[in-house]
């Protein structure tokens, strides 16, 4: 999901999260992202927190990341108010589960992809709780705003922090906080009780690893972080890892592996719509969307494993055996875990089968690569049971 | 003093008649975790303020600018397997290449270590 770093214009003053002063004692080296002074990567380094990360635990400061609810009479009322704008399957959406999804313009390209949970409260019938990407918030704000019928409101909540603890001993050290944290499964949701903060957890994430989301108020984002951070198991991890992680797991990056110019089916987001809202339509772009998943699309988003250590990054060309460009790279880079370059890309698909061998050019050099079946490290979510 | 320093953050060091390059402490810290180095081949002639190499870290590829001209006679070969020596020892087992200097006064003209130093403090 997340965003390009921004280019500060001056005069213009980058917004600090709750954790910013915390992110300083820890020695992090900040950058500009998506408007906001994000940490990039502590002393540590990048490659140190991302195989922590995937080992133990690591600490994620996301709360640039735009959240807000969607309020509603009924579940039966936000869910249709939502299901108008995306092609989520909301209405089936259980008390305490999460789903993944993406507003999309009348021609099926992606506005940007989100996180909606509902509430697992009975009370709280109607709530529906969204996480959309920081370099995009606004717009998505102001669309739901735009769409939404009367009787559904939208309650952006900036005053809360997002913090991220991923990887596979995330459970440990919440279970030690609030117990309940254990039993969750992947993409569900419920209120914790952490370092004396209710804490909206989901069981999700943006690494592949199993770990939690967890948005709790700002007053109380620091005390949580530094609790969460005395664990053995839980060291910080800045933005840097979150990008290699989430390219090893294979999850497109709004701005680059998506965007308006691509629809889920391409983008091999077919399966976050679901059987109903594929059948019924109902939301923008529904017909290009339909068309397309009934044809098989001309291009498809690729994993590719270079040969060597050698990155290609966003924008290289990628070409055929025969040396014809075939395809462009959206994200590239070194994999910690794999220990070498890897890179998504949109490739015709005629080359789109793992094992079809191709080249990334880099500089005028052709680096040899092969398309491979995503993710390129598999995913640790947890299901349920041990 | 045989080590002057660019305002790119490289550094030149004169062993014999040949000049080592390498990219500063400073550099290895902003550029973080050295993942990659392309090096030019051996023999390459190459003006100063051209690209001489390119160091990839985990976000992003870096240019290499020699502050010298001259032609390379070696490259640091252990780099291909363990780029890193970068992060770990910049000034030392991190060189990048060697090179004949065509123009000794272009050395002569770059930063000494206090002058770079007083540079990094302007940054």
């Amino acid at each position: 999901m997340t965003d390009e770093p921004t280019i500060p214009q001056p005069g213009d003053a980058l917004a600090r999260t709750p954790l910013h002063a915390l992110h300083r004692a820890l020695g992090a080296r900040m950058g500009a992202f998506a408007g906001h002074d994000m940490p990039i990567q502590y002393p540590a380094g990048i490659v140190a927190e991302h195989l922590w990360t995937r080992q133990s635990a690591g600490l994620f400061d996301v709360s640039h990341m735009g959240q807000a609810f969607l309020l509603g009479p009924s579940h039966e009322a936000t869910a249709r108010a939502l299901e108008a704008l995306c092609p989520v399957d909301a209405l089936g959406l259980a008390p305490g589960r999460q789903r993944y999804s993406q507003f999309l313009a009348e021609d099926g390209g992606i506005l940007d992809d989100f996180m909606v949970a509902r509430s697992p409260e009975p009370d709280e019938d109607g709530l529906l709780a969204l996480v959309v990407n920081a370099a995009n918030k606004v717009a998505d704000f102001a669309l739901l705003r735009a769409r939404l019928p009367a009787g559904v409101s939208l309650l952006e909540t900036p005053g809360r922090a997002l913090l991220a603890l991923q990887g596979p001993k995330a459970a440990d050290v919440l279970a030690r906080l609030d117990p309940a944290a254990a039993d969750m499964p992947f993409m569900s949701a419920r209120a914790l009780t952490l370092a004396g903060a209710r804490v909206n957890a989901t069981r999700s994430g943006y690494t592949g690893e199993d770990g939690y989301e967890l948005s709790v108020a700002a007053g109380r984002a620091d005390a949580l972080a530094r609790a969460l951070l005395a664990a053995p198991e839980a060291k910080p991890a800045g933005l840097g890892a979150r990008d290699s992680l989430r390219l090893e797991a294979g999850l497109p990056l709004h701005g680059h592996d998506i965007d308006a110019t691509t629809t889920p089916v391409e983008a091999g987001l077919a399966w976050s719509i679901g059987k109903r809202r594929r059948a019924e339509g109902g939301y923008p772009g529904a017909e290009v969307v339909t068309r397309r998943l009934a044809e098989s699309p001309a291009r498809r988003l690729v994993g590719l494993k270079l040969d060597g250590r050698q990155p290609a990054r966003d924008g290289a060309e990628v070409a055929a055996a025969d040396g014809k460009t075939v395809g462009r790279v959206t994200s590239g880079g070194f994999g910690p875990s794999v220990d070498g370059a890897i890179a998504l890309a949109y490739v015709e698909a005629a080359h789109a089968a793992p094992g079809e061998a191709l080249a990334a050019i880099v500089r005028g050099k052709p680096l040899p690569a092969r398309v491979v079946a995503l993710p390129f490290v598999p995913h640790r979510y947890f299901r349920g049971g041990k | 003093m045989t080590v002057r320093y660019s305002r790119d953050h490289e550094w030149v060091r004169i062993e014999g008649d040949l000049a080592v390059v390498g990219i500063t402490d400073y550099a290895q810290k902003s550029l973080g975790d050295i993942v990659f180095v392309e090096l030019p081949a051996a023999g390459k002639a190459i003006e100063a303020g051209t690209e001489a190499a390119v160091v990839e870290s985990v976000k992003a590829a870096s240019e290499v600018f020699s502050p010298v001209s001259g032609v390379v006679v070696a490259v640091n070969e252990a780099l291909a397997a363990e780029p890193a020596k970068i992060n770990d020892d910049p000034a030392g087992a991190g060189w990048i290449l060697k090179m004949k200097l065509s123009d000794r006064a272009q050395f002569d003209a770059l930063m000494d270590e206090a002058a770079y130093a007083a540079f990094l403090k302007t940054l």
